[in-house]
């Protein structure tokens, strides 16, 4: 325990007073220069996918509609992720500095944040950084406002183009991709969404440069990453760290001591059991040698006093109801894995049964229509795989 | 004119009748009634030109735009797997005891409704619940008898 292994950074949180400079410079800078700098700093999206940021911005930029779109994702329903909220709350202006920098780049006028309504008592706070920051915008004659636009209590509408149909007054039910929203997005506009954390890193790249940046975490994996702590935990919180830190190094400096594994990325993500700590890393997936693992940062840690049949059961109940119910691999596949190992629990079906259910996950893995019903198998497998005693008996 | 037919009168006043308002209303109604009835539904699919199909599409698909009677405090604890390890299930005892109700019932004096919610964003703090748009964390069977007197409290004063 303690502060062993990893080192602790401190960018996102650090106040910034002279932000309104910053953003008078940013307005006065070539587009092409955002972008290489945004480019050369090697951010990938911090939602989860992994996307280059930079490219994103630079190929809606490409595009010759007179009306775009940046909307920023706050929807944050990944269980055992709370750090965009804290982005929110303590540093506003960085995530709406983010956004003008977008917008210029790609000339958006709108912006959105759309924030899940389980965050409706952000509205007040967040409300007031925005009108602030749309002075800003007004003495520098940039043209650009932001909205806030809520959730009501759907974890599928953090997948971009479900938030989008919800934006536009419909079910969040994914669209098919491609087109992606930087060609279709918003009310059919291009469009780039960007997760909060995305954004607030994007200032300090355009403050500091890239190459500060850069240089931080490993190989392909560059920058710093926030990561919401929770768990079997002496000190549960939001800590901010060096990608490419290796699974038992992060167990080390905040397992109870008894860790017996560690969930990486909430229930759409992989459980690392112990045997496997030293050669899992935290990184996206690249030169990194052994098992790397992508993130939007929840890190959920379990003791040896958890039932692993527990934990999988908590997280199939929850894609079962969170499914949107559109296409029947995920609908009727997560009905079909919460039975399943209820079944094989209570000896009415035999263990042989956890291998035509692992099965089944392959089988949605391909099929189903979005991230949702294709990451509910990373779970399934890594807990059954490595748990199956716990499973049977 | 019915009060609801006010309150999606004025609601669609402020926010417009395009599509893209559509969201904002069924809020703007749940944050009064704390429900969509049918007769909102109705009201809402006749002021934006569109199917009432549709707007009840809308409606059952988010869990926080209910299609149920609710009470005025809807309380909402979070399920989710760290809240679940953190101790949940005993407050939701508390909570069960004290407003004499199981979950996904309402109070007879349709003060309260007791629902369970997927994660609230809070697992550090766990085990959390929401009443309306109100976070309550870190909770103990003995913390939520208390919000839940003062509540009571206030409602009496009302
Ligand atoms: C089921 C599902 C839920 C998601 N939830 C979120 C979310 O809450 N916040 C978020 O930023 N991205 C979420 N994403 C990822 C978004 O679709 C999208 O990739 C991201 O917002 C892009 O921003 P980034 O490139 O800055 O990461 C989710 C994806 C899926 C499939
Ligand atoms: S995979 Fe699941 S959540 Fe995604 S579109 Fe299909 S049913 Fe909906």
């Amino acid at each position: 325990m303690g502060t062993k292994h990893l080192r602790r950074m401190d960018l996102i949180f650090t106040r910034d007073d002279d932000y309104k400079n910053l953003v008078k410079d940013i307005l006065s800078r070539k587009n092409e220069d955002i972008i290489n700098e945004m480019m050369e700093s090697g951010l990938k999206g911090r939602g989860g996918a992994g996307f280059p940021t930079g490219l994103k911005w630079k190929l809606t930029s490409e595009k010759p509609e007179a009306t775009k779109y940046i909307i920023c994702n706050a929807d944050e329903g990944e269980p055992g992720t709370f750090k965009d909220r804290e982005i929110l709350t303590q540093v506003p202006y960085k995530v709406l500095t983010g956004m003008a920098a977008c917008a210029k780049v790609i000339g958006a006028k709108e912006g959105f944040i759309y924030l899940r309504g389980e965050y409706h008592f952000l509205v007040d706070l967040l409300s007031k950084a925005i009108d602030e920051f749309h002075q800003i915008c007004k003495v520098n004659s940039f043209d650009f406002n932001v909205y806030i636009f809520l959730g009501s209590g759907a974890y599928i509408c953090g997948e971009e183009s479900a938030l989008m149909e919800s934006m536009e007054g419909k079910r969040g039910e994914p669209r098919n991709k491609p087109p992606f929203p930087t060609d279709l997005g918003y009310l059919n506009k291009p469009t780039v969404v960007n997760n909060v954390e995305t954004l607030a890193h994007a200032f300090t790249i355009l403050k500091l440069g890239a190459k500060d940046f850069h240089d931080l975490g490993v190989q392909d994996s560059h920058g710093s990453k926030l990561f919401s702590v929770s768990g079997d935990t002496p000190i549960p919180g939001i800590y901010e760290l060096e990608l490419g830190m290796s699974v038992q190094d992060f167990a080390d400096d905040f397992g109870d001591g008894d860790c017996k594994a560690v969930q990486v990325g909430g229930a759409s993500g992989f459980l690392v059991p112990r045997k496997r700590f030293k050669e899992t890393s935290i990184g996206y997936q690249g030169k990194l040698k052994g098992i790397s693992l992508p993130t939007g940062g929840s890190m959920m840690l379990f003791n040896s006093s958890r039932s692993m049949y527990n934990v999988l059961s908590n997280y199939l109940d929850f894609f079962q109801e969170e499914s949107c119910g559109q296409c029947t691999p995920c609908r009727v596949g997560c009905q079909q894995l919460v039975k399943g190992i209820e079944q094989v629990k209570r000896g009415e079906k035999p263990a042989a049964y956890l291998d035509v259910l692992l099965k089944l996950t392959d089988t949605m893995k391909v099929t189903a229509k979005c991230g949702l019903g294709q990451s509910v198998a990373n779970s399934f497998q890594s807990i059954v795989e490595n748990f199956k005693e716990e499973m049977i008996y | 004119m019915s009060d609801v037919q006010t309150l999606v009168k004025g609601l669609v006043k402020s926010y417009g009748r395009q599509e893209t308002s559509l969201m904002p209303i069924l809020q703007g109604v749940i944050k009064v009634e704390r429900s969509i009835s049918e007769s909102a539904m109705i009201e809402i699919a006749r002021e934006l030109e569109i199917s009432t199909a549709k707007v009840f599409g809308m409606a059952s698909f988010y869990s926080f735009l209910d299609t149920k009677p609710r009470g005025k405090y809807v309380i909402r604890i979070c399920k989710t797997i760290t809240c679940a390890m953190k101790g949940k299930n005993q407050i939701l005892l508390a909570l069960e005891d004290s407003l004499k109700i199981k979950v996904g019932e309402t109070t007879h004096d349709k003060h309260f409704t007791l629902l369970e919610t997927n994660c609230l964003g809070w697992c550090h703090k766990a085990p959390a619940m929401l009443i309306n748009e109100e976070v309550y964390t870190e909770l103990t069977p003995e913390k939520v008898r208390q919000i839940i007197e003062e509540y009571k409290k206030n409602e009496v004063v009302d």
